[in-house]
């Protein structure tokens, strides 16, 4: 299979050339360019900040560019607006799925242009499901157009999105990290679905931090770093520690295994836990300076026994054991006594008051300890722990005032983390904890929970990548439909051998 | 020891912030008003008539800054006004019919105030009731209560004479001869004051903007989020007692079939000066501002021989212009 690359007089999908934008303070791109051809997938490559999601804004409108001008099949274009870009054949596939939950599949798809009858008045239900079986049989994917939105899987919900992309007969495809809630099997099959537009003409701009990923699937890489464009290249034949060091501007070292020796000090014993038919019958042991990782497939209730352990959902039985006493933990609020810490993939919801600054977001769950008489709070003392924290964590931010809204997701990382360490919690549960995170901020938050771990904390690492679980884990547990299937040394654990566990359902297993 | 970056930008606090640019949109919206009914309406300016604007802006002052504590946290309180009422006919109880001295009677005011909030609280926090659905079951409630345990008929004061000394009369001016400024509005200014001061220094304070922000990650913190709601919840029902305690004053009754409204223009107060209704933004200063608005607007509407409820049709148009004045500058920041 040949690559297809620039043929002659066809004109380019997408041509943009020394595309500017600025917004209040910050460059956001300078002399930006990138062009797509007809059937080609195009990566887009850079750390957060780069200036990847701005260039997608202008090339579907949501942004106006201060300079530089876009060509969309030779002409000239100005994309004024979202529907513009629709026009012209531009679509997105947000990260954050823009689905209406309560609406059937079908009523996604053609929200806005719904087939209709009765002079307009009444939706078509039936040819809109119709269509949307169509659209669905296309992609080879079992989805119920009559089935509502929210009661899907996220893989499921994307596929939705991708249906209502190809549904406006788009020419050209932004894809923005679209595999980052998928697992091993829905790769593959979204993979499946991308080959197959591109067979089919369709340009794909595919935005991801997975390299392996991207080395599949893409034909040219095009990579940015700090709002200006570093180079195009052929997808075949560029190493991985190539693409990095165009991202990062420096070479990284290659991954390596946990370091270190977890001590013989149990921190926490989970005995028995049970919920529902989420959980099933978990135990398992952390200790002191361990990491711990938990392998498994989206919906294996890795994220659920976090959850129950640290009081945020109520279990049907089971006993957990902190620093050799047992406890019942009822709430987040009893676990966070208890030392327990729990670091959500979901930043933005779970982990941080986005809308309030660094210093309220790291001293948050130390508040009452920064007060004069239980009521007044001491902020000068505040200020200064907050930057202290920041100081060792090495938070980029302009000062401990700045909302952590406005952090790259690192960054907000590091906060919660401090958070947590401000709080003196020794156990720390780690659920995706590079989710969103760019590859150089990726390499230092290891760092970080490697360090942590040689400082004598118990650390559970949740990860849906399993070269992140290789690389940090002294032991890995994997699960599958609620049950642990194995404990693997991490030392010697392979990718092949968590999966083959990941996929042991219980039928197998007996 | 010596962090450039970090102290730099925080020591210059450059950016003027959101909320105060809403205030500052409020304070300018009551400055022109001020300047248009002094230029158009006769004796508007004269002193008397401020302190008329003042004495009026008190209670709805009160029951904005009783309000403000909750939409901070992201909640709603519909039964500010009739929790008000109830508060005012247990003033009326205490000190008219069981003849008890005045502090007693300022004091079950503002308990039966505290006490209605934290019922409200509780069954926001506890029976997870939206806020919206279990205040407006307090105000009927409070609203019903106040009619029956009085008769529904008004409890007078007239035994309690130094009653009139909670808002309608002037100490000042017993100090100050000519400083005619009705208690009242000094005690809204010492509630805005205090509650100004809960709100940014206290832990309270900084959990209920943390609640407001982002109620999850607050839990998921450790916070006993049940437990401060509960206190916020019974932190606006105190309010509400006291501003009982200044109308039932000023009319020298428990008027008991009165009340019911007033929840809706402090909300707009609180509106009007900035507070985001969804919750993590606010400043008391702003109600206050927003409060004052209002009662310029009937004030000077009325001394130009305006039909009164003109007033009522400016105070929507302008709810929707701070609101959307609010995104637009949102959007810019």
């Amino acid at each position: 299979m040949s690559s297809p690359g620039p043929s002659g007089d066809v004109p380019m999908l997408i041509e943009a050339r020394g595309i500017e934008k600025s917004f209040p303070g910050v460059r956001a791109l300078r002399g930006v360019d990138f062009d797509l051809h007809r059937g080609e997938v195009h990566a887009l490559m850079g750390e957060n900040g780069a200036g990847k999601s701005t260039l997608m804004k202008i090339l579907t409108g949501v942004y106006q560019p201060d300079a530089g001008e876009i060509r969309v099949e030779g002409k000239p274009v100005t994309i004024t607006g979202p529907h513009a870009a629709q026009a012209l054949g531009i679509g997105i596939i947000h990260q954050e799925l823009y689905l209406m939950n309560h609406l059937t599949a079908a009523q996604n798809i053609f929200i806005g242009r719904e087939p209709r009858y009765g002079a307009g008045m009444f939706v078509d239900e039936k040819k809109m499901n119709a269509d949307a079986a169509a659209l669905f049989n296309r992609m080879q994917v079992k989805i119920d157009p009559a089935a509502e939105v929210g009661h899907m899987t996220v893989a499921r919900q994307q596929l939705v999105e991708i249906a209502k992309a190809l549904s406006f007969n788009s020419k050209v495809l932004i894809m923005d990290e679209p595999t980052s809630a998928l697992n091993a099997a829905e790769v593959e099959h979204l993979f499946a679905i991308i080959r197959d537009l591109r067979s089919r003409g369709v340009g794909i701009v595919y935005i991801s931090h997975k390299m392996d990923e991207i080395k599949r699937i893409s034909d040219r890489i095009t990579v940015m770093r700090d709002g200006q464009y570093v180079g195009t290249l052929p997808a075949e034949g560029t190493s991985i520690s190539k693409i990095i060091s165009m991202m990062v501007g420096r070479e990284l070292a290659d991954a390596s295994r946990a370091e270190g020796e977890a001590r013989a000090e149990v921190a926490l014993r989970v005995t028995g836990l049970n919920r529902g038919a989420v959980i099933r019958d978990v135990s398992f042991e952390l200790r002191k300076g361990e990491i711990l990782g938990f392998a498994g497939l989206m919906g294996a209730g890795r994220t659920e026994v976090a959850r129950a352990i640290f009081g945020a959902d109520q279990i049907d039985s089971g006993t957990i054991e902190v620093h050799g006493k047992e406890q019942k933990i009822p709430t987040p609020r009893d676990a966070v006594k208890a030392g327990l810490a729990y670091l959500s993939e979901d930043r933005k919801h779970f982990g941080l008051v986005t809308p309030m600054s660094v210093v309220d977001n790291v001293t948050m769950a130390s508040w009452p300890r920064f007060t004069s008489g239980g009521v007044w709070m001491r902020n000068s003392a505040l200020r200064k722990t907050a930057a202290d924290y920041v100081r060792l964590l090495k938070v980029k931010t302009p000062s401990v005032d700045q909302e952590t809204r406005l952090l790259s997701g690192g960054n907000q990382q590091k906060v919660v983390i401090a958070k947590w360490l401000l709080r003196d919690c020794d156990i720390l549960f780690f659920d995706e904890p590079t989710r969103g995170i760019d590859v150089g901020a990726k390499a230092e938050i290891y760092k970080m929970l490697q360090g942590l771990a040689a400082d004598g904390k118990a650390i559970v690492v949740i990860s849906s990548e399993l070269e992140e679980v290789l690389r940090l884990s002294h032991r890995i547990v994997v699960m599958c439909e609620g049950r642990i299937t194995g404990e693997l040394d991490g030392r010697t654990a392979t990718q092949e051998s968590i999966m083959t566990l990941a996929t042991q359902r219980q039928g197998k297993a007996a | 020891m010596t962090d450039t970056t970090l102290t730099a930008s925080a020591d210059k606090p450059g950016f003027i912030t959101t909320a105060a640019l809403q205030k500052a949109v409020a304070f300018v919206v009551l400055i022109v008003l001020l300047g248009f009914f002094s230029i158009f309406a006769p004796n508007f300016a004269a002193w008397n008539n401020m302190v008329n604007i003042m004495q009026a802006t008190a209670v709805n002052g009160v029951l904005g800054v009783a309000v403000t504590f909750v939409i901070i946290s992201a909640g709603i309180d519909l039964s500010v006004g009739t929790m008000m009422t109830l508060t005012a006919v247990t003033a009326g109880i205490v000190l008219t019919n069981l003849g008890m001295p005045l502090p007693i009677g300022i004091l079950g005011a503002m308990l039966a105030g505290a006490l209605m909030g934290a019922i409200n609280g509780v069954v926001i926090a506890k029976l997870k009731i939206p806020p919206f659905i279990a205040t407006l079951g307090m105000m009927q409630v409070s609203r019903g209560l106040a009619l029956v345990v009085s008769g529904a008929k008004p409890i007078y004061f007239n035994s309690t004479p130094g009653y009139q000394y909670i808002s309608p009369e002037s100490s000042i001016s017993l100090i100050i001869p000519g400083l005619e400024i009705p208690n009242g509005v000094l005690v809204m200014f010492g509630v805005a004051l205090i509650s100004s001061i809960v709100l940014t220094r206290t832990l309270l304070g900084r959990y209920i903007f943390a609640l407001g922000s982002n109620e999850e990650a607050a839990r998921l913190s450790g916070v006993n989020v049940d437990f401060w709601k509960i206190v916020t919840y019974s932190i606006c029902g105190m309010i509400s007692g006291i501003a009982g305690l200044l109308i039932s004053s000023r009319l020298n009754s428990a008027q008991p079939a009165l009340g019911l409204g007033y929840e809706l223009d402090a909300i707009a107060a609180v509106v009007i000066g900035g507070t985001s209704l969804s919750g993590g933004r606010g400043t008391v200063l702003g109600t206050i501002i927003g409060a004052f608005i209002m009662s310029v607007l009937t004030n000077g509407l009325r001394v130009m021989g305006v039909q009164e409820e003109w007033k009522i049709v400016i105070t929507g148009i302008i709810i929707i212009i701070a609101v959307y004045v609010d995104n637009v500058l949102r959007k810019k920041t």
